[in-house]
């Protein structure tokens, strides 16, 4: 049997139980969401004793080294001493310097970030209400283009987060942002490969930031965007959108709608579906599918069918956290 | 701990077959079969695409007679949740059979493709925990 310490705690998991489960169930509160090891809200530290690189996964090569984990996905071999991040890990304070609604579900939150931070757009970071309650947030912003970081949140059915920061969150508030983490961002050296963006929801954030990132840096191959909502009041930015796309003739923006009747400009369907239908042949192509995880699961399969290389196939699935947990 | 790794067990068919080159030009191939077909794809699915992907690797590696790590409890155990959710001789046999149609789609002589499916079918009992 393996046993944990932290702090004054010391006690012995069960077989099968995470790491964050023993802490949880013996009161210790970590910050934690999507419990599938993708949004590293749990990132903990190992400070006696190896955690299992399982446990590692996507985490950057410094962390790794100092035996920093995910404890949601973390089944220690041996007993481990383990604690909350240190300054390492490069958590800042931020301030809130504007909060605007996208459309009746989806705020935009502007950060100043206190501290050298340097990110790529569509990379996402964990944002903590407390030392209790973070959530990861994609990226929204380009240096250079914005002045401060965006995020993008839809409000969530008794969200915790997104309940108070729709509700109660103020310009001036100040956070802690920790990270930035992920792949899904544009990547230089292949200006003309074509490229196509799939989103649900505050999905369209990360490529939001990706679009113009790629733009600014000169991309001259196609890049097509497919964003989705069951309805045509779930999309936004869809006049910034449609401007970009009148001024660069290598970006194409639809906006799909899957529940209702699609007004003119708008595809019917969902997002996915309009997207691998007008682009059946991938070969070749880099995506980048953002948003509900089962739209990113299945699009990422039907991507590869269709002769994308997974190295090329960007999956960022927005989790969410069930209240219950 | 000793390196468990097999000296390569058929160095002659691996190298004819064209080696680590041939095994990647066949995941690519092989995968998309695989998960192409209703008939065997619900084993494949949730499983993140990426970590699968080199697991396919692996196993071609192995199949061609290359180096690898697996041992025969190895192949058990990996099964044995796939086995409980019904996995039996038929799945085995169509994965086998994507198998061959891979390695012709590669032009692969008959010779090599039967040497291939023979250390493939090898590891039947194992795979499906008999």
């Amino acid at each position: 049997m393996v046993a944990i310490r932290h702090e004054q705690h010391r006690f012995e998991l069960a077989p099968e139980q995470s790491v964050l489960d023993g802490l949880l169930g013996n009161g210790v509160a970590v910050p934690h969401a999507c419990r599938t090891g993708v949004c590293q809200t749990c990132l903990m530290r190992a400070v006696e004793g190896a955690p299992p690189s399982a446990a590692q996964k996507d985490l950057r090569p410094a962390l790794i080294l100092r035996n920093y984990f995910l404890a949601c996905v973390c089944h220690p071999t041996e007993d481990l001493t383990v604690a909350l991040p240190s300054a390492d890990a490069n958590t800042l304070p931020a301030t809130v310097r504007a909060l605007r609604p996208l459309n009746d579900e989806i705020m935009q939150i502007a950060l100043e970030v206190h501290g050298p931070w340097d990110y790529r757009p569509g990379q996402f970071l964990n944002l903590f209400k407390d030392s209790v309650v973070a959530r990861s947030y994609s990226i929204a912003s380009v240096p250079g283009d914005d002045s401060h970081i965006h995020l993008h949140v839809r409000r969530l059915p008794e969200g915790r987060m997104s309940g108070w920061i729709h509700g109660q969150l103020t310009v001036g508030a100040t956070l802690s942002v920790r990270g930035p983490a992920g792949d899904c961002f544009y990547v230089p050296g292949s200006p003309e490969q074509p490229l196509l963006l799939i989103g649900t929801g505050s999905g369209l954030a990360p490529l939001y930031g990706i679009v113009r990132d790629a733009l600014r840096q000169g991309h001259a191959g196609s890049i097509r965007l497919f964003h989705g909502s069951r309805d045509p009041r779930g999309l936004y930015l869809t006049g910034e959108l449609r401007d970009l796309a009148a001024a660069y003739p290598q970006f194409d923006y639809v906006p799909c709608v899957s529940g209702a009747a699609a007004p003119a400009g708008h595809a019917a369907g969902r997002a996915h579906d309009v997207a691998l239908t007008e682009q059946a042949d991938l070969k070749g192509w880099r995506v980048f599918l953002c948003g509900h995880p089962e739209m990113v699961q299945q699009a990422q399969m039907r991507a590869y069918l269709a002769g994308a290389n997974l190295a090329d196939i960007h999956a960022d699935a927005f989790t969410v956290r069930s209240s219950s947990s | 701990m000793t390196d468990q790794t097999q000296a390569t067990p058929n160095a002659s068919l691996f190298e004819q077959l064209g080696g680590e080159a041939a095994v990647n030009a066949a995941v690519d191939i092989f995968y998309r079969k695989v998960i192409a077909d209703a008939r065997i794809n619900t084993f494949f699915f949730g499983v993140d695409m990426k970590q699968q992907a080199a697991k396919q690797k692996a196993f071609l590696t192995m199949a061609f007679g290359g180096p690898h790590h697996y041992t025969g409890l190895d192949m058990r155990k990996g099964h044995a949740k796939l086995v409980a959710l019904g996995l039996n001789d038929r799945h085995f046999d169509i994965v086998l059979d994507h198998l061959g149609g891979t390695l012709r789609e590669l032009g692969v002589a008959e010779g090599l493709v039967a040497q291939v499916i023979a250390i493939a079918e090898s590891t039947r009992t194992d795979v499906l925990g008999r």
